[in-house]
């Protein structure tokens, strides 16, 4: 129900915001051959995809074949719109999945370490590389690992999925792995900043609690006290941090995929804007929208697998 | 791009550090203001370098190609002998500009809406809060590439852009602090005594709100700046004849695998720099106007 009124408001504007835009559709569409195709034959075309007709008509016309599954033919790929988002994100996601876990977790250590230690040398280190990595712009850093790794140490490769003259069945999962870890690598060392500092923050005050207190006053180690009262508070809102981060996420595999070339959903979202490609672009801007919502959902119902307040509390409303 | 820390945290870490270094009430507030002149002068100084500089060092010279880092030339040449910090500093300030112009419109679009749904209230606030949550649902960069195409891309694309997409975070910050005010005690006496709403929003809002925009602006600049960057990287952004420090880095991409490493790093390194020294002022900035700490 709210997936349903959230795509339907994306659907608006982005209606909206490609009918005021100053692209012409059939111009577009025909591209460098625009000459040789005379003004009556543009106005055939503009009639048979009814773009004389008014706002409203071609909005609901559009969204009824959006309705139906039907996301258009793209340009640049010359193959229906949903197959293309459909191969692309195949290769992405495992991109994605590799990057997401690696971040997650070790923006959770770094992030404990530094609350734990918190006001020494460590934390200082760990702080002032989050807070730098939190302002360096994605595609720096992409540039920066493919220069070292790539370049000067020759351990990965510079581009793209597969090595190049092998045909994509013939790619073993060695070679694939090895292309895929790079941009992965990438896309988690800027993901880190972000879930480390707020980890960091929430120890600190769990640290800072009367029962950690009482427990230090027991006689209970630091590491123990981390271990039984910290990991437990600080899980919950470092979960649903993660979800949150996969729209940043998804814009990030953009940025990376540019610089390794490599052959991706972000890559193809530039494709298509820089191509003129709107069934693709919208296409993409839907699926990015699903996406968010997705990682919103996720962190919802895992609140109660891990917090059993309120998984409890849930049983004693009912 | 990842810079969506929380303002809270980043205050929260430095008043905690502030607390256990306990310096004198003088020295912290000296240091305050001396990072914000500091930053403001290495920012100003930046965004003012092509007119203080000139042209020099952009000519073509073909016998000092691809030169790595020296005295004479910090930054490297590139495959035109042009020298890389007079492209770098033109570049960033190139890029500041648009960045300031861009987050200064989206600042007012955003204090705007903010101060209208916590105001009005009723289906205005409903509205607004709906397309801040439509702008949430989408990534960004998606965001941002969708809107710079559908306007025709080029440096208008890009100003554009920027401006509609980076409002939402200080609309949501001033919504609730206007709501938060507004059911404040002292509001509630205020207009018992007689006072006009408008004596209200000028003697009790305002010295709330007006902080949080001058922070807010100032916070925004970097992601503005870095997004500018980006949309400028990928080609949707500034054409390349206008060479923003977005267009130079695309540029270098081409001579890596040559080996020539500084054509990237150093001019993304004075980005960074920037980038960092504009949430230098503005956390400094906060530390100074918010009445929690401005008293430290």
């Amino acid at each position: 129900m709210r997936l349903g009124l959230l795509l339907i408001a994306v659907a608006i504007f982005t209606f909206v915001l490609l009918s005021l835009s100053p692209i012409d559709p059939v111009q577009a569409y025909i591209g460098a051959d625009m000459m040789q195709i005379s003004a009556d034959q543009q106005a055939l075309i503009a009639e048979r995809w009814g773009l004389d007709q008014p706002f409203w008509n071609r909005f609901l016309d559009w969204l009824g074949q959006i309705l139906q599954g039907n996301l258009g033919v793209s340009l640049v790929f010359n193959r229906p719109v949903s197959e293309v988002i459909a191969a692309r994100f195949q290769a992405s996601l495992q991109m994605l999945a590799i990057a997401w876990l690696l971040s997650g977790l070790l923006g959770l250590a770094l992030g404990t370490l530094a609350g734990a230690v918190a006001g020494s040398w460590i934390d200082r280190v760990i702080r002032l590389y989050a807070y730098t990595l939190a302002a360096a712009p994605t595609f720096w850093v992409a540039l920066l690992l493919l220069i070292v790794f790539a370049v000067s140490w020759r351990i990965a490769p510079v581009c793209c999925a597969a090595p190049p003259g092998v045909l994509s069945q013939n790619v073993t999962v060695w070679q694939h792995l090895h292309h895929l870890l790079l941009p992965a690598m990438t896309l988690s060392i800027i993901g880190i900043a972000n879930i480390t500092l707020h980890t960091r923050q929430k120890l600190i005050e769990v640290l800072h609690s009367d029962y950690v207190l009482f427990a230090l006053a027991q006689g209970e180690n630091l590491w123990n006290i981390v271990r039984y009262h910290g990991l437990r508070n600080i899980l919950l809102p470092a979960i649903t941090l993660q979800f949150a981060s996969l729209s940043e996420l998804f814009g990030g595999s953009v940025l990376v995929e540019q610089v390794f070339a490599y052959p991706g959903l972000g890559e193809a979202t530039v494709q298509g804007a820089l191509r003129s490609d709107v069934p693709l672009l919208v296409g993409i801007v839907f699926f990015s929208a699903l996406f968010v919502y997705i990682g919103n959902t996720l962190a919802d119902l895992a609140y109660p697998i891990i917090d059993p307040r309120i998984r409890l509390g849930g049983q004693m409303n009912r | 791009m990842t810079s969506t820390i929380d303002p809270a945290v980043n205050l929260e870490a430095k008043t905690s550090s502030s607390l256990q270094q306990n310096p004198s009430r003088t020295s912290r507030r000296s240091r305050t203001l001396a990072a914000i002149v500091l930053g403001t002068l290495f920012l100003g100084a930046i965004i003012f370098s092509p007119w203080i500089l000139g042209e020099s060092g952009l000519s073509t010279v073909l016998t000092q190609r691809n030169q790595p880092p020296t005295w004479s030339h910090p930054f490297g040449t590139d495959w035109l002998g042009r020298d890389m910090l007079m492209r770098s500093l033109h570049g960033l300030s190139l890029s500041l500009r648009i960045g300031l112009l861009a987050a200064s419109i989206s600042a007012f679009i955003g204090t705007s809406l903010g101060l209208a749904a916590g105001t009005f209230g009723g289906w205005v606030d409903a509205v607004i809060i709906w397309i801040v949550d439509v702008f949430f649902s989408l990534p960004h960069l998606v965001l941002l590439i969708l809107i710079a195409f559908s306007v025709g891309g080029g440096t208008r694309g890009v100003i554009i852009a920027v401006a509609l997409t980076h409002w939402t975070n200080l609309a949501r910050i001033i919504r609730a602090e206007v709501l938060q005010v507004n059911s404040a005690d002292y509001i509630h006496l205020s207009r018992q005594f007689g006072k006009s709403s408008l004596w209200i929003a000028r003697h009790h809002m305002m010295p709330h709100i007006v902080p949080q925009l001058i922070v807010g602006l100032i916070l925004l600049f970097p992601h503005a700046i870095l997004h500018e960057a980006a949309l400028s990287f990928i080609g949707i952004g500034l054409s390349p004849h206008l060479p923003a420090v977005g267009i130079i880095l695309a540029e270098s991409m081409r001579h890596l695998s040559t080996g020539y490493w500084w054509l990237g790093v150093m001019p993304g390194l004075l980005l960074l720099l920037s980038v960092k020294a504009f949430d230098w002022v503005g956390e400094n900035l906060r530390i100074l106007l918010a009445p929690k700490t401005s008293q430290e």
